[in-house]
């Protein structure tokens, strides 16, 4: 782990904090598109220790937390059946339906089992012949590549009883149509560094040209992130926006060409439903119709499925910069991770669950300092 | 039958076998199978007095006291792991339970449910476990249960174990006791039995050398109450929920704030490593061998020191204090210097841990 200590090393965190503090001349709202990032910057209380002219906003990159409704109620009639063995991410267990999560339905008998890749679902429909296994396909450009490969090793092995339920999204059209939104009030972007890592930046530049928009392809640890911010500060302050590469350690340009080839050959893409968010233009991936075999939504009849949200929730909001967590009058009242009503409090990289996990009561906690000195 | 059969013929009648190499529903059934059982494997393993009697209670003299008694079911999955074993677990996390309040644990009841089909060896193994761990903790097993199910209605086997311990002391050693100013202490390094469970999980398994760090901890009580006395406010053992949970049961019994600093928690780097590949907090993660307590501030480096010379109190520290602000809360010191909460945790992520 030596290797992750120097990412997370307090004295080079503070310097990067005073590095940030000195550059910082206005007001500069930067959102971190991942899931992943938003709960380290919370947990590690970066938000706080930022100069206040800076604000972070989380941005859309949670897959539990805009995979649809709609999809979220196919796969508990998916794990209603009989004879489907429903697997998934652990985290898409408790996200709530119109009336139900997987996990009850699991405690009702049906079969759903977490696993932790798409492989080991495979490896069930191969033990499991009678029985059909579906793995709930959620997640980014990070993820397809798993996904992509258990469908092209089903389709080598002749696998007729594997499935997925698709529910794939993309980050650039996202933050295009974040971009391009009249609400729009992010100024600079931290890329996703695992999801870089697969496809590379050279999709951003497009948009960082056209909007004038910095953006940093930004990992995951306190100095990472810190890097990655000090990167957008320094190009809003000059004017100048690039696509900078703060992640060099794991990401190139072109990224992982052998993966982005596989996922090319198994999906295509398609206009997808964020949940909160809405239609976004070309943001998904859907199975190519050589491989329609393995689509769920192509071997069962899963129509009818339309739900609305809870209108209590402004997951959607959140999702998109625009309001914080505590602006939601249910945050932790009604609305608690044990009792989530968006799905942004169910998954740990939710925004509203890593506020309340972390931030809570934080007006009456001890002032945060990265500069005191500690014991 | 055949009429014209010769009375040398039965000689090839089945008999009934005596030795099976699984556990069948009849050894639960009361009969000679369960007899045998008990027997050969329970009463010859377990090896003390109260036991040899098989009457259906145990008699036990206790010393002059108050008892502390508590009880605790396992259904660890799986049941042999790195470090250990349902059975060495079902007797330290009871031992742990009884001493916690400063008892000294004397006499344990054994109770097992087992799934028609068990490896007679594997339980076996487990029953000698259960006994090296008593032996170990200077405790003795002295009444017990079998019950056999159909397979398919249990996983294996689940064990009952309940205990009772003398208290031989006066103090107040509580959850509710916890004062602003003490110091709270932990033994060492945390989520070691978490970490090793899932390591060997079906459909996780991972290389790590974590091992569980499963262990009674009545050694390592009674020298934190030699030196400690009166200062020893409380003592707790995160098992489930982890520290993050014993803290804020802490902080919400006592009504006193917890500060803890996040670069003083002990954690091993494959822990550290196992954690982060899971998406696990090491403060919500399960110990097994692992205890934290709050000091009186004026002996808190007198019990550190106490500890440090116990086998299993050699990484002990002092993480953090209580405070009399933000009653109910545990707050933690981020190593970049923020502060933020520690929650109670929502709901077990991962079940059958212990
Ligand atoms: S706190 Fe709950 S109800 Fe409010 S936006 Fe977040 S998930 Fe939705």
């Amino acid at each position: 782990m030596k290797f992750l200590d120097e990412y997370r090393d307090p004295e080079i965190a503070r310097r990067i904090f005073g590095e940030i503090a000195k550059v910082t001349t206005r007001d500069w709202v930067i959102m971190e598109i991942c899931g992943g990032q938003t709960h380290s910057i919370v947990r590690n209380g970066i938000d706080q220790l930022l100069p206040d002219k800076i604000e972070l906003v989380h941005g859309p990159g949670c897959p539990v937390c805009v995979t649809p409704l709609e999809m979220i109620e196919k796969s508990i009639a998916l794990a209603r059946r009989e004879e489907v063995i429903l697997t998934s991410f652990g985290d898409m267990l408790r996200v709530p339906g119109k009336h139900h999560d997987l996990l009850s339905v699991k405690s009702e008998g049906g079969d759903v089992r977490m696993v932790y890749s798409p492989l080991e679902a495979l490896d069930l429909a191969r033990k499991n012949p009678a029985k059909r296994v579906v793995f709930f396909a959620v997640g980014f450009e990070t993820t397809t590549p798993h996904t992509a490969m258990a469908v092209w090793q089903a389709h080598r092995e002749g696998l007729g009883n594997f499935h997925l339920l698709v529910s794939h999204v993309l980050v650039p059209p996202a933050i295009e149509s974040l971009v391009s939104s009249p609400h729009n009030r992010v100024n600079g972007y931290l890329l996703a560094g695992h999801v870089c890592a697969v496809t590379g930046w050279r999709q951003y530049e497009p948009i960082c040209e056209r909007h004038n928009l910095p953006m940093a392809v930004t990992g995951f640890e306190p100095v990472d992130l810190l890097d990655g911010i000090l990167s957008v500060v320094r190009q809003l302050e000059s004017g100048k926006a690039t696509v900078d590469n703060c992640y060099p350690r794991i990401v190139t340009r072109d990224g992982n060409p052998a993966a982005q080839r596989l996922v090319d050959k198994i999906y295509g893409v398609c206009d997808r439903k964020w949940r909160g968010i809405g239609n976004i233009p070309s943001s998904g991936l859907i199975l190519r119709d050589e491989f329609k075999q393995f689509d769920a939504e192509c071997i069962f009849d899963l129509a009818g499925t339309e739900v609305d949200e809870p209108p209590e929730c402004i997951s959607g909001l959140v999702l998109q910069g625009l309001k914080k967590p505590f602006e939601c009058p249910e945050f932790g009242r009604k609305c608690t991770p044990a009792t989530p009503l968006g799905a942004t409090m169910v998954s740990s990289e939710g925004a509203c669950a890593a506020y309340y996990a972390y931030h809570r009561f934080s007006n009456q906690l001890p002032t945060s300092s990265a500069t005191e000195d500690k014991q | 039958m055949k009429p014209d059969m010769s009375p040398e013929d039965f000689s090839n009648c089945p008999r009934p076998k005596a030795d099976y190499d699984r556990i069948l529903l009849s050894h639960g059934s009361g009969g000679k199978l369960t007899h045998d059982l008990i027997e050969r494997l329970f009463v010859a393993i377990f090896d003390n007095p109260m036991l040899d009697k098989q009457d259906d209670q145990a008699i036990v003299e206790v010393p002059k006291g108050r008892l502390s008694f508590t009880t605790d079911s396992y259904v660890v999955d799986p049941i042999f792991f790195p470090g250990g074993d349902i059975g060495a677990l079902a007797v330290n996390g009871t031992v742990n339970d009884i001493c916690m309040c400063g008892a000294r644990p004397l006499f344990l009841s054994a109770g097992f449910i087992i799934e028609e089909g068990l490896l007679f060896e594997d339980l076996r193994k487990i029953v000698e476990s259960m006994k090296a761990a008593a032996d170990m903790a200077g405790v003795a097993i002295v009444t017990g249960d079998t019950k056999v199910v159909n397979k398919g209605k249990g996983d294996k086997v689940f064990i009952n174990t309940s205990g009772i311990g003398v208290i031989e002391h006066e103090f107040d050693i509580s959850a509710a006791n916890v004062q602003p100013g003490d110091k709270i202490i932990i033994s060492g390094g945390i989520a070691e039995h978490g970490v090793a469970i899932l390591s060997k999980r079906e459909g996780i398994a991972f290389e790590t050398d974590t091992k569980s760090d499963c262990a009674a901890l009545n050694g390592l009580v009674e020298s934190i109450l030699k030196i400690g006395g009166a200062a020893v406010h409380t003592m707790r053992d995160p098992t489930r929920g982890g520290v993050a949970a014993t803290l804020n049961e802490f902080a919400g019994t006592s009504k006193v704030g917890i500060r803890i600093q996040e670069s003083s928690i002990p954690v091993a780097a494959s822990v550290v490593g196992a954690c982060e590949m899971l998406g696990l907090d090491p403060l919500y993660v399960a110990n097994e061998g692992k205890l934290v307590a709050a000091i009186a501030p004026e002996r808190a480096e007198a019990v550190l020191a106490a500890m440090r010379k116990h086998p299993l109190g050699t990484e002990a520290v002092i993480i953090g204090d209580v405070v009399a602000e933000q009653s109910g809360m545990v707050s933690l010191q981020t190593r970049l210097g923020a502060w933020r909460v520690v929650d109670m945790p929502v709901a077990e992520q991962l079940p059958r841990i212990c």
